[in-house]
């Protein structure tokens, strides 16, 4: 039954600064009960001033969570909003009708079977991962099973439409990561010295901590919106991360709050990144800290200040320092009765909390026990030095702040604010100044450099010196701290992972002594909060585990993002270009099956690939090949190329003839073939496979520039500027010499490889050569590609009483089997050697050079290569799928299938596949293992062809 | 992601580019022993340290050049064309592009 709650008992009177505008109010159900919000509210926000305190249940042993930070990072706020897991519920905004749900509790939030896991919990202590997944294996499926029933996150829906996320390419002089007094300052100082500032700050709205730390902040925070809001060059991107940076200052930003777009990322290069996340207030380490009414500092001023919401009734404070002594005067403005304020500088501290689902009582190391339902502490910073360890940084802790600082930045990072020093607000904003002003200058100056890498034709522009002389930069004052992480008794460490301080002893007691075997060990800092929150106690508590300071024990490396992405955004569009010849929409209008062939989409078939068959070998068929790889050749030193590429001799091509060429890597790999041609002394065309065609022209390019430079060769790619037609079977002729014009297409005149070039069906520029993939008679044209189609359709008007019909690429395949030729890719792989793949007749190793020639010169002294054989099962009605295993004995593999198909010609099966050395005599039986488990025989035959092994019929 | 320094068309992202690999002299295929071939093909020095090195712009000027880059820090020192193409024309130093980081530049 839907409970409503409209009531918002913890809501304090109007405040100045509050971010929530209480003319709006909107209804969202949390766990199925109806609440009410203002605009502006968290979700968080607006459960806690309906009174609710707990937000979810831990990771392992299912505590009760409630607030902790109240920000991004919360921990125990993580959320199901709709088919959304993880959601920030301290960050998220409420909207309107929004359903959320709390995560990991069941079967509900307030009585959680799983909590039993607290009276288990020693067997998910440290390493429990990796005990529980030693032996017996027989178990994991077991393990896995029970492990993911009590997984953290939320419920994945399959049904989840991708939504529109986006992507964007920015080029900003410098970006200033965080948004709060000292980003704003430096962003303002930087784009006032002229650079193109892009400002990111992950909540909200600008203004950091000056948004909740009272009336003199806020007169400074109006101040400077203001003056980011009037300076020009500021770009400002809110509730957005810098979630990464690499080298040479590219910088990954995710933007969300964006209109129609779920989320964006974007790739920035950045001349000059200035770091300025400010300061991450750090939980404190003793008994029950993670108890819902345990909450710093800073969270209970965003709750009063930002949210007017009274964070407890009656609190007990432990402060260490300024801000908390300001949380504890808020507190009391708010209506909070403030039972003790337990001072950490007079030797102070708090030893436990009691209480399971809300704080009831604190005590303190004097003995005293206070009741309460609030403990506020102030125990410290951590700088998040996330953004400077990426830039190459190992950050150095000093125990007078008891902080980590930067230590040593490349020229093009620079940090200013609270990863800086501290100071008052004017010191603080004095130091920003300079860094923004020192950015700016830094980037002009990179941007010269820049520039000046490029060779210029007509412009100096950009050639001038450096700038002017380094910006001064103030040192900021470092204020003292006491270092104070943890009380006498052990707390939670980790709150995503629920790692404790126990664990992490026990871990150093296990030999795991150094921060980062501790951190792996236990999955200390490695949940959702990444550290933030607890990199630096995990380190304090190893470094008193094993005796050592926190300077030796040192950091964990904060690695990206520095917030998790969805993989949404990181997807982005889908921006995957693909090709169509000019005849597909003749193809679409004949309902050709699509094939997707790398980036070309090629009809499979037209209805019924074995008639298709029959008809190129009956009558005469077409077949668009437009996606061969075309290459025009010119120059006087072209046969040196293919003399060098091809395993063939190509001196003696005469003009009008063409070639069948092979192809070799330098390891005597077989990596392409096609055929040449010489169309005039100095022009040839070449063609290659379709998809090795965008390597293929790397590949040419490489042995032009690098080791022939002197070659006077000039290589054009055509594949495109041509359709190509392949126009098969024996009326063939017939139909071309309804088409062509200027070309003699009897036998004698245009025989078996040659070419011509002439008119086809009126379109001038066309060439064609006389080849046969399929084992027929054949004319391949080539015609410009505009004209593609128009010369498609002429000859299928032209060949109706020839009964010409079109066939797809699986036609293709059946027929180029029949008659036994290769396909590079799928008859041979990346270890196949020209040998191997019966193409030694080609291969002429009398050249002087060629690529491959040593490994080939090698292959043909030691021939116990697998061999490609034709391959008939003796059963004619088998159908051995590719890939299927020859196996000899009972199970040494002694080859494979490589393409196999019903032939509809010989009415049988038919196969290509690689054998080894002692099988591939002609006449030999071989064993092929079926995925079914069945094993067949097969026979070797005597040649790769199945059908008219001799060529009588391509020749005719 | 790093930025490359292409000599022809100046400093632009590496994912532009194709890696082709450590620079390494082409045996004659006539007199190398099938070791000194196999070297060739596979063995490279790999080292932590300034390493010279082959690229191609691919979505760029499709040029193949060389560069000296320091594969801890990725410092760039030298940009040019490749030393056959710089034997055969009127520039033969190679046609030589900036440093972004100077020629110091090391592992930080
Ligand atoms: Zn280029």
């Amino acid at each position: 039954m839907q409970v409503l709650v409209d009531t918002m008992p913890m809501r304090l009177e109007v405040r100045r600064g509050e971010r929530i505008d209480r003319r709006h109010t909107f209804g969202f159900t949390w766990n199925g009960d109806r609440y009410t919000a203002y605009a502006g509210d968290t979700i968080v926000s607006a459960l806690a001033a309906a009174g609710e305190r707990i937000f979810s249940r831990s990771f392992k042993l299912h505590r009760p969570r409630g607030l902790l930070t109240a920000s991004y990072i919360d921990p125990g706020c993580m959320v199901q909003v709709g088919d959304e897991p993880n959601v920030r519920g301290a960050h998220r905004l409420v909207e309107s009708g929004m359903t959320v749900r709390a995560q990991n509790a069941w079967p509900t939030l307030r009585f959680d079977v799983k909590s039993a896991n607290q009276a288990v919990g020693r067997f998910l202590s440290a390493g429990f991962y990796y005990k529980t997944f030693m032996k017996p294996e027989r178990l994991w499926p077991a393990y896995e099973n029970v492990l993911q029933r009590f997984s953290a996150g939320g419920v994945v829906s399959e049904s989840s439409t991708h939504g529109l996320y986006d992507k964007r390419y920015a080029h900003p002089d410098v970006i200033v990561a965080g948004g709060g007094p000292a980003g704003m300052a430096a962003a303002v100082a930087a784009a006032e010295a002229g650079a193109a500032v892009l400002l990111v700050e992950e909540e909200h709205e600008l203004g950091g901590h000056l948004r909740w730390a009272g009336p003199d902040a806020l007169d400074a925070l109006e101040k400077l919106r203001a003056a980011v809001a009037a300076t020009d060059g500021i770009e400002t991107m809110t509730d957005s991360v810098v979630t990464g940076r690499y080298d040479d200052n590219w910088v990954a930003v995710l933007q969300r709050s964006l209109p129609h777009v779920k989320e964006r990322l974007v790739k920035a290069r950045a001349k000059t990144l200035v770091a300025a996340p400010g300061l991450i207030e750090r939980p404190y380490v003793f008994e029950g800290n993670d108890t819902p009414g345990v909450i710093l500092s800073t969270a209970s001023r965003r709750l009063i200040n930002m949210f007017a919401v009274k964070p407890g009734h009656r609190a007990v404070v432990f402060s260490a320092n300024a801000d908390g002594d300001a949380a504890a005067a808020d507190l009391e403005r708010a209506g909070v009765e403030i039972a003790r304020l337990v001072d950490a500088r007079k030797g102070e501290d708090i030893v436990r909390v009691s209480g399971g689902k809300g704080v009831r009582s604190v005590e303190c190391n004097d003995g005293a026990k206070i009741k309460c339902d609030l403990v506020v502490t102030a125990v410290g910073w951590t700088a998040p030095t996330s953004l400077t360890n990426m830039s190459g940084d190992r950050p150095a802790y000093n125990p007078h702040a008891g902080r980590f600082f930067p230590s040593s930045l490349p020229d093009d990072v620079l940090v200013t604010g609270g990863i800086a020093g501290d100071g008052n607000l004017d010191q603080l904003l004095e130091h920003a100044h300079a860094v923004g002003c020192e950015a700016a200058r830094r980037s002009a100056h990179i941007g010269r450099r820049r520039r000046a890498a490029v060779p210029q034709s007509n412009s100096d522009e950009g050639r001038e010196g450096p700038g002017d002389s380094p910006v001064a930069i103030p040192e900021l004052p470092i204020a003292g701290h006491p270092e104070l992480f943890m009380s006498r008794t052990h707390g939670v460490v980790d709150y995503s992972e629920d790692v404790g301080s126990k664990d992490l002893v026990a871990a150093v007691k296990e030999g795991y002594d150094s921060i980062e075997l501790a951190k792996r060990y236990t999955t200390a800092t490695m949940g959702p909060a990444q550290g933030k929150l607890e990199t630096v106690n995990a380190v304090a508590v190893v470094a008193a585990a094993t005796g050592s300071t926190i300077e030796a024990t040192g950091t964990t490396v904060w690695r990206p993002p520095f917030n998790p992405i969805s993989l949404g955004a990181l997807a982005g569009r889908i921006f995957e270009p693909v090709m169509f010849s000019p005849m597909q929409p003749w193809h679409e209008g004949r309902r050709a099956e699509p094939l997707v062939a790398g980036t070309w989409i090629r009809p499979d078939h037209y209805g019924d690939p074995a008639a298709e068959v029959r008809n190129v070998r009956t009558n005469v068929g077409l077949i668009d090949v437009t996606p061969l790889g075309k290459f025009d050749l010119r120059g006087p030193d072209v046969p040196k190329l293919l003399n060098q590429l091809y395993v063939n001799k190509w001196s003696k091509l005469g003009v009008g003839s063409v070639r069948y060429g092979v192809m070799c890597a330098e390891d005597g790999v077989v990596l392409d073939d096609g055929v040449t041609g010489r169309l005039e002394p100095d022009r040839y065309m070449m063609s290659t496979t379709s998809s090795g065609a965008a390597a293929l022209w790397e590949w040419m390019e490489n042995w032009l520039q690098t080791e022939h430079p002197e070659w006077r060769v000039c290589l054009t790619p055509m594949t495109s500027a041509y359709a190509s037609i392949n126009v098969a079977g024996p009326k063939s002729r017939e139909l071309m010499r309804r088409v062509a014009e200027e070309i003699d297409l009897s036998p004698e005149e245009f025989p078996y490889m040659r070419v011509r070039t002439g008119r086809i069906a009126g379109v001038d520029g066309c060439f064609v050569w006389r080849i046969g993939f399929t084992g027929e008679l054949g004319y391949e044209i080539h015609v410009p590609a505009s004209y593609g189609l128009h010369v498609w359709t002429t000859l299928i008007e032209l060949g109706a009483d020839l009964n010409v019909q079109p066939f797809g690429v699986e036609a293709q395949r059946i027929l180029r089997l029949e008659k036994g030729h290769m396909i590079v890719g799928q008859d041979t792989d990346g270890l196949t050697g020209a040998y191997g793949a019966d193409l030694g007749w080609a291969v002429k190793l009398d050249k002087q050079d060629f690529a491959g020639k040593r490994e080939l010169v090698w292959q043909s002294e030691n021939d116990d290569y697998f061999r490609l054989v034709g391959l008939q099962p003796v059963d004619p009605s088998e159908i051995p799928p590719e890939a299927s295993q020859i196996i000899e004995g009972t199970k040494q593999i002694a080859g494979r299938i490589t393409s196999s198909r019903m032939s509809p010609t010989l009415g049988r099966s038919i196969c290509l596949g690689f054998v080894a050395p002692h099988l591939g005599a002609p006449g030999t039986t071989v064993t092929v293992h079926l995925p079914d488990g069945r094993r067949i025989p097969a026979t070797v035959m005597p040649q790769l062809a199945h059908f008219d092994p001799d060529g009588g019929r391509v020749r005719g | 992601m790093m930025l490359l320094p292409c000599p022809h068309c100046g400093p632009r992202n590496s994912s532009e580019f194709r890696y082709v690999g450590e620079g390494t002299a082409r045996p004659d295929p006539g007199t190398a022993t099938i070791g000194v071939w196999r070297d060739y093909l596979y063995t490279r020095s790999n080292p932590a340290g300034w390493t010279t090195e082959n690229w191609f712009h691919r979505a760029g000027c499709r040029r193949y050049f060389t560069v000296e880059r320091h594969t801890v820090s990725n410092a760039v020192r030298a940009s040019h064309r490749p030393a056959a193409q710089a034997r055969t024309t009127s520039d033969p130093e190679g046609l030589s592009a900036g440093t972004e980081r100077g020629p110091d530049a090391g592992p930080g």
